[in-house]
């Protein structure tokens, strides 16, 4: 099975390791995986400001990039989000667009949803805390969200809860977002930064010992205020997890 | 003259500096939004309520105009009279004829945010009506002379200490008094005193059935229904997009309003009127204040679905964190910021951006009003219609032109890489970096991801 | 053009896509045992229940309560409890009803998910009774209990009264501090009492 990669803009520039890990765990599932280097950004930062004529041209570069491929996979909620639900206003009629949406899958669920495959086996001896990223959770339902009833669910969960010595924090918050939100993160710092800390303490509480989460821009924001505040809890992509990494690779 | 924008990060950044107030206010409203998780999973048809009561609302706006008709025939049949307002000056002038008419000069008024949105109180009262808002939280903010900071929990910013002073201020309660038992008593003796000289009573509408003709109003503390029950007449406010077509529609609103809003599961008092209290009058104020411009939107038509049950404020992580006063608005949170920035998307313009997109409050909607892509779309609009400040276009133009072009992309990715960690602190972490007030930027790799992975293409596996 | 033409023009003017209105057919929640459930939820929105097997058992049942022994005025609308103070039938104006100790009223059907009583009108000739009380007692035979507000909704003839009122427990507010205050404005406290010994789907528990 062929797959183009499709790695975020700040996960090339500055989780290099994550994309890597992204790679490995694909090619190490039989996936045979080509990474396009014309791609840039998916253009996420400028359609969640309202910037639509500026969106636009990255959503055709996008689509111009990906168009050949059978599966495009991404270790990134958000970034899928983008493709399947906010393309459409610049891509709608577009030769290959709509089997692009179709196409398109994030990591966590293209491995449970297309591959099908089972829990991975290895060790992570650690009480787990995922952090359930809200593009993934409510826009792609990697997982149940704590809002909606039904039966609970989790494809992350469910891919690392095989591996050896795993544990996972129950927070009284199961899904509270962590104030990233792009563009937000930057137009309202206060608020932005109270939500991370807000989150990162409920982790403390509950005594995580590693975060994870399918998008590494929430890591990202997290791990900011921590740095800041000398407080260290490693933050791994999930990819990172599952492709065997040792928590000395967290960032 | 230099137009006033609601500047909601600058707000919210003040509201913040008060730690405790801040954990307190995420801490009080998010306990609401867990009863609400526990009652709405003690409904094993939840999730069937809530696309019902969407569709119902969605079929009643495409038929809104036959659905109006039927309800003001049937409530005639009841002997209600029924008044029509394009807008909150027509709504505000026939309410206040009517109470000239019967030379009022006392009202009592139980929550409405409709009146809220028409300012009739400020109105009734440069006319000489003395008019008490009798929801005990809505008491408060009247006496202290500031507006509800939430649609259920009008008083949630503030602290007993505060009502206190407020209530020994106001009602001679003892100095230093904190004890709600003893507060709310005092509320109860000094409203009861209200409620006996009223010569009218104004409530809003929860719901309004197109085939019985009568309105619904839902209440915990039963000031509505005291209020209308003494004085012989009754005006009621209705917003055109409380109507449901059926009777039995109201088993599916009763069922999702009060879990959804508070976790109880249903008002204290859910009071049904079919014409008015015997000997007396009814008056049913149809308003419309907006409400066809929303409705002939094909986004912002699904806000009209709304049935005010504050479920999206309490789940928001933002409005928990920056209070209702930081929207400026009469209703607040994710619902207010659509309505508000829909309507005047200039003055309202921070609102949408005041998100971070995490569409918990889509999921907790009873009606399932996809609120965060609303606010995605209106900052379309508004960076359309160039309410945006200029920084944070050109920002979003250069971002967009090195995007467009994979060698710009990557060398400024290499050049920023190798630049920015040998610059000094001072000059990357300033004022104009927003990030870098609280939080450390990333550190940066020697080598990004296209790098290591064409490396090892390279050199094989 | 008058306003109401006017908002009812510009309805017409824009179309809107119906997707139809829905059928309501359930399923909805059903319990094992109603008359349980009802109970139970009347003490957690701070009401209480009693039972009185027979209707001339509700003097005795109501006995129980201190507060209404000790009651100086009591408007009575169930014929098996007396009224006390005075002739309440003779009241013409409702703020008279301003110093009711206990009002007794009957009530036309229990829901057993959230614990309200229908009352309507003509049952009440002063509906400020039942919200002036100082205390309110409501009495429901135990047969009128369904399931949810889908049938009680569907058991109520619509329309048809000028008034009528679902009250699920007493008078209550959380506005100040978000603490639970039961006797806001309306009654301090609410007895509901199911009489009868058939209750639907359930054992008789006293």
């Amino acid at each position: 099975m062929r797959i183009g990669l499709f790695i975020p803009c700040y996960i090339d520039q500055l989780y290099p390791d994550v994309g890597m890990a992204t790679a490995e765990l694909l090619e190490k599932l039989g996936v045979e995986v080509e990474f396009p280097v014309e791609q840039t950004c998916c253009g996420q930062p400028m359609a969640n400001t309202g910037c639509q004529p500026e969106t636009r041209p990255l959503a055709f570069k996008f689509l111009k990039i990906f168009r050949d491929f059978p599966y495009v996979v991404c270790p990134s909620g958000s970034c899928v989000a983008m493709v399947r639900y906010h393309y459409r206003e610049h891509l709608s009629g577009q030769p290959g667009f709509e089997e692009l949406v179709g196409k398109t899958f994030e990591l966590c669920e293209f491995l449970v949803d297309v591959l099908k495959v089972k829990p991975l086996a290895g060790s992570f001896p650690y009480q787990v805390g995922i952090h359930q990223s809200c593009h993934g959770l409510r826009g792609l339902r990697l997982a149940s969200s704590s809002e909606v009833v039904g039966p609970s669910f989790s494809k992350m969960r469910y891919l690392l809860e095989a591996l050896e010595g795993i544990t996972f924090s129950q927070l009284d918050r199961p899904d509270e977002c962590c104030g990233f939100g792009g563009t937000f993160s930057i137009n309202e710092e206060a608020v932005s930064s109270q939500m991370g800390l807000d989150r990162l303490a409920d982790h403390e509480r509950v005594g995580t010992q590693v975060l994870t989460a399918p998008d590494m821009s929430c890591l990202m924001h997290l791990s900011g205020l921590m740095r800041r505040r000398g407080t260290r809890l490693p933050v791994m992509h999930i990819a990172q997890i599952l492709a065997g990494r040792a928590v000395s690779a967290a960032y | 003259m230099a137009h006033t924008t609601v500047e909601h990060a600058a707000d919210a950044a003040a509201f913040i500096q008060n730690q405790e107030r801040t954990r307190w206010h995420d801490q009080a409203l998010w306990f609401v939004r867990a009863k609400r998780d526990k009652a709405a999973r003690a409904v094993p048809e939840w999730e069937q309520l809530r696309a019902l009561a969407g569709q119902i609302k969605r079929h009643t706006l495409a038929h809104l105009a036959d659905y109006l008709l039927q309800f003001e025939e049937q409530a005639l049949r009841h002997g209600a009279q029924v008044h029509w307002a394009r807008n909150a000056d027509e709504h505000n002038q026939i309410v206040l004829e009517i109470l000239q008419r019967h030379l009022v000069r006392k009202v009592v008024k139980s929550k409405s945010m409709l009146t809220e949105e028409c300012h009739l109180n400020p109105y009734l009262e440069r006319h000489g009506i003395e008019v008490v808002d009798t929801d005990l939280g809505e008491r408060i903010m009247q006496l202290r002379q500031e507006p509800p900071s939430h649609i259920v929990l009008p008083a949630i910013h503030i602290k007993k200490e505060e009502v206190g002073q407020t209530f020994h201020t106001h009602l001679g309660t003892q100095a230093d008094a904190t004890d709600p038992n003893y507060l709310a008593e005092a509320a109860r003796g000094h409203l009861r005193e209200k409620f006996m000289a009223a010569a009218a009573g104004i409530t809003g509408v929860n719901f309004a059935v197109a085939e019985t003709g009568g309105v619904v109003v839902c209440t915990n503390e039963g000031n509505a229904d005291i209020g209308v029950a003494l004085p012989p007449l009754h005006i009621a406010s209705v917003g055109i997009e409380k109507l449901i077509p059926r009777w039995a529609d109201l088993a599916i609103f009763t069922r999702l309003l009060a879990r959804n809003a508070t976790g109880q599961p249903v008002t204290a008092y859910t009071s049904h009127f079919h014409g008015p209290i015997p000997g007396g009058e009814l008056h049913l104020v149809l308003v419309d204040n907006g409400r066809t411009t929303l409705r002939a939107h094909d986004v912002f038509r699904e806000s009209l679905c709304c049935i005010r049950c504050g479920a999206c404020l309490n789940t928001c992580p933002v409005y928990r964190r920056s209070g209702g006063h930081s929207y400026h608005a009469t209703i607040p949170g994710p619902i207010g910021s659509v309505l508000n920035a829909a309507h005047d998307p200039r003055t309202y313009y921070s609102l949408p951006y005041a998100c971070s997109l995490c569409g918990s409050c889509a999921d907790v909607c009873p009606v399932k009003i996809p609120l965060d892509q609303q606010l995605l779309y209106l900052r379309g609009t508004i960076a359309g219609a160039k309410h945006l400040p200029l920084a944070k276009r050109l920002l979003m133009k250069l971002t967009s032109f090195v995007m467009q072009r994979t060698w710009l992309y990557t060398f400024a990715g290499r050049l920023a890489r190798w630049w920015l960690p040998k610059l000094p602190r001072f000059l990357v972490y300033n004022r104009l970096n927003a990030w870098g007030k609280q939080r450390e930027i990333p550190a940066f790799p020697k080598k990004s991801f296209r790098e290591l992975y064409q490396n090892r293409q390279r050199h094989g596996q | 053009m008058d306003s109401k033409h006017d908002i009812l023009n510009t309805l017409r003017r824009d179309p809107v896509p119906d997707t139809g209105l829905p059928a309501l057919d359930g399923p909805w929640l059903t319990f094992e045992q109603p008359l349980d459930q009802f109970r139970e939820v009347l003490a957690a929105v701070g009401g209480q229940s009693l039972v009185a097997a027979h209707e001339g058992d509700l003097p005795h049942a109501l006995a129980q309560l201190p507060s209404f022994r000790a009651a100086q005025r009591v408007w009575s609308l169930v014929p098996p409890v007396a009224s006390v103070g005075r002739d309440w039938t003779t009241v013409t104006d409702p703020h008279e009803l301003e110093v009711l100790d206990y009002c007794v009223a009957p009530g036309a059907l229990g829901v057993a998910e959230n614990a309200a009583v229908w009352i309507a009108h003509p049952t009440v000739p002063h509906r400020a009774a039942l919200f002036l009380a100082q205390h309110l007692v409501l009495v429901v035979p135990g047969r009128s209990l369904v399931h949810t507000m889908h049938e009680a909704y569907a058991r109520i003839p619509p329309g048809q009264t000028s008034f009528g009122l679902f009250i699920s427990g007493p008078s209550k507010t959380a506005d100040i501090e978000q603490a639970l205050v039961i006797g806001a404005h309306g009654p301090r406290s609410l007895t509901v009492v199911l009489t009868g010994t058939d209750f639907p789907a359930s054992r008789f528990s006293p």
